[in-house]
């Protein structure tokens, strides 16, 4: 892989971390995201991701190391930085008593969009996030994904190079997810960079890249594919009658990082430096008395993140 | 009966544990009954004494010289001024330099001679029914003569008594001026208080901090409205007092509404200071209450500002109801001009001005 040159980044870091008192919450994280590109954060909560959103926002200052958005120095060039970026928290931060409409009006005006550009820009975003009908209702009445929607509606007003969004879709249903993240293609399309925090998997993969972030540590980067191919493990799946037997011989397998449960199926990971792991796991279940097929299979994103983290924790 | 006691128990031992770790009202456990009672034992002092007086003595003679020094030995009056003419007196009593003034006319030795009526008078500024009573105390003053050094058993009495301002003495005229100020002062605190504190609670400052808006951009705009709403108050308390309590108006109403403004925006910057001192809009509730206390017991409003001793006094000097209790008399009932207070409005400008300035860099914009 070549190194992309540095103008082309929307976000460089070197060694981000902060400390909250005893607490490291993110520990020497390096970043290197280029533009029109969507990113993803992808980590448990109390992982770290919201805090290196922060950082990235100049919202909190690094206790060290340092990071470029948009060629600016965060938090020193914070306030020039906020004209370029747009931000969209984790919980909903519009104003519940005000209506769609007067929400994207303030905005606008905290953002000095003349008057006729604001009226025009509102009515599209109106249209695009099919908020038109409901732009007289109150915020405080809408439903997760018309709230949503309206979020990100906020956060684009002032037409931001760098979108930050941050858990967007915890409050939302599949099917609006869908069409938000659709709208993030768009928006990708026409050269935004968005930078977005999940815990869902099935975000993480619409991701051109992605980083996994584990207890404030950067465990895992890369394209969802790359991330999937270079898996530090081996996948296993155990289809047995008796599931809860079976499970019972594979966990203190050494070599077993973790077993979860689907249905009649077993899927297990296995330190990839095991040798024979088939093998291995026949011999185990045949010891214990538990009839079941073993095969190999290909790793999800799941696997990796799963393989990311426990590795870690051991 | 057992688990009753055991899970009543458990709720107190909660409730302990939370208030030991909420700092501010665990503070007020102990901070409200120590201010309360401190500012109580100095502020209800009904035996008023050493009021600010000034003297016209315009007789210039042996025994109006006694008289003055008579009335300063009582302890009643200070004496802090002297002046030649009547209108001079009127006129530090309308600007609210003095209480009380004493006029000695010119015939004082005749008057005294005949003693059909009294030879001096006594000038009271009659807005403060306290201070009225007080200066009362030295119509029991006997007329001597410069040879005698005990007065004779029927000897006059010196002074005659002109209350100024509210002859009748009506309790309204006294209190509905200074309730303009107590008024604004506790809906614009609790309303500026909440301000910055609500966006807080309810996530809206991590809106605010990611936009270009400025510190003090954010400060005034929170205020400003406020500004508004203080003019329409008073507005309403003038029209019902006029009306309802036929409170004079005696000086300009543009001075009023002036004044008004100022007192206005010194109690916006407090509020807006408290806010950003709190977390919750509770905190906020509490620390208003809080800063409200003294100012009413300390300003002037409920018990006269020269019954306090001094620490009292220079403590009250911060607040701006002090300043305000004392220019809104001034006009209202003495027909005095903004230029007559004026030493009054600088230190609402200075407060409004430091508390401003204190809430601006308080607030920050980043989270940490």
């Amino acid at each position: 892989m070549t190194e992309a040159p540095t103008d082309s980044l929307a976000i460089e870091a070197h060694h981000l971390t902060r400390r909250f008192g005893a607490q490291l919450a993110v520990d020497g994280v390096d970043l290197a995201i280029p533009r029109a590109r969507i990113h993803g954060f992808l980590g448990p909560n109390g992982s770290g991701k919201t805090t290196t959103i922060r950082m990235l926002c100049g919202l909190l200052t690094p206790t060290s190391g340092e990071a470029r958005v948009l060629g600016l120095r965060v938090p020193a060039e914070a306030e020039k930085l906020r004209l370029l970026i747009g931000y969209m928290t984790q919980r909903f931060s519009l104003y519940d008593d005000l209506t769609i409409r007067e929400n994207l009006d303030f905005v606008a005006e905290v953002h000095s969009l003349a008057r006729d550009e604001r009226r025009a820009r509102i009515d599209e975003l109106l249209a695009e996030y099919r908020l038109g009908p409901r732009a007289a209702q109150r915020a405080g009445t809408l439903s997760g994904g018309q709230r949503q929607r309206l979020a990100l509606a906020a956060s684009l007003v002032h037409r931001p190079q760098l979108l930050f969004l941050d858990e967007p879709t915890s409050a939302v249903d599949p099917q609006s997810r869908r069409e938000f993240w659709e709208s993030l293609f768009r928006l990708v399309d026409a050269g935004t960079t968005i930078l977005v925090s999940t815990h869902y998997m099935d975000e993480a993969e619409r991701c051109h890249g992605l980083s996994i972030l584990h207890e404030g540590v950067l465990v895992a980067h890369g394209t969802p594919r790359e991330l999937m191919a270079g898996i530090a493990a081996t996948v296993v799946e155990i289809e047995a009658d008796d599931v809860r037997g079976a499970r019972a011989a594979l966990d203190p397998l050494p070599e077993v990082l973790s077993v979860a449960q689907l249905g009649t199926r077993l899927h297990a990971l296995l330190d990839r430096d095991a040798p024979e792991p088939e093998a291995r796991l026949r011999h185990a279940l045949d010891e214990a008395g538990v009839a079941a097929r073993v095969e190999l299979a290909h790793a999800s994103l799941e696997d990796v993140f799963v393989a990311a983290t426990q590795r870690r924790a051991s | 009966m057992r688990a009753t006691l055991g899970r009543v128990l458990a709720i107190a031992r909660k409730e302990v544990r939370q208030l030991l770790r909420d700092r501010l009202t665990f503070a007020m456990v102990f901070g409200i009954p120590v201010m309360q009672l401190l500012l109580f034992g100095y502020a209800i002092n009904q035996d008023v004494r050493h009021l600010r007086a000034a003297v016209a003595d315009q007789a210039g003679t042996q025994s109006a010289r006694l008289l003055a020094a008579d009335a300063e030995a009582s302890q009643v009056v200070d004496i802090v001024a002297r002046v030649d003419t009547a209108a001079e007196l009127e006129s530090l009593l309308r600007r609210g330099r003095v209480a009380v003034g004493i006029l000695i006319p010119p015939d004082f030795e005749e008057r005294a001679a005949r003693g059909d009526r009294p030879a001096a008078q006594l000038l009271v500024d009659g807005s403060d029914p306290i201070l009225v009573q007080a200066a009362r105390g030295l119509l029991d003053l006997p007329l001597r003569d410069a040879e005698r050094a005990v007065p004779h058993a029927e000897a006059p009495r010196a002074f005659e008594f002109r209350p100024f301002y509210n002859p009748e003495r009506r309790s309204a005229v006294q209190i509905v001026p200074g309730l303009i100020g107590v008024i604004l002062t506790m809906t614009m605190t609790l309303f500026t208080a909440v301000a910055i504190v609500r966006e807080r609670e309810r996530g809206n400052l991590e809106l605010l901090i990611t936009t270009p808006v400025r510190t003090p951009e954010l400060m005034v705009g929170k205020i400003l409205p406020y500004m508004a709403i203080g003019l329409v108050q008073v507005t309403l308390i003038l029209i019902v007092g006029s009306f309802l309590f036929r409170v004079p108006i005696r000086g300009a109403v543009v001075d009023i509404y002036a004044a008004g403004f100022v007192f206005v925006i010194a109690t916006l910057g407090l509020g807006l200071f408290i806010s950003t001192l709190a977390q919750t809009q509770f905190q906020a509730f509490q620390l208003t209450f809080f800063s409200f206390l003294p100012q009413i017991l300390l300003s002037g409003f409920m018990f006269p500002f020269d019954g306090m001793p001094r620490t009292a006094q220079l403590f009250a000097e911060v607040f701006p109801l002090t300043h305000f209790v004392r220019i809104i008399r001034g006009i209202l009932l003495r027909g005095a001009s903004l230029a007559d207070v004026f030493p009054e409005i600088w230190p609402l400008v200075a407060f409004f001005a430091a508390s401003m300035a204190l809430s601006v860099a308080r607030f920050r914009k980043r989270l940490d």
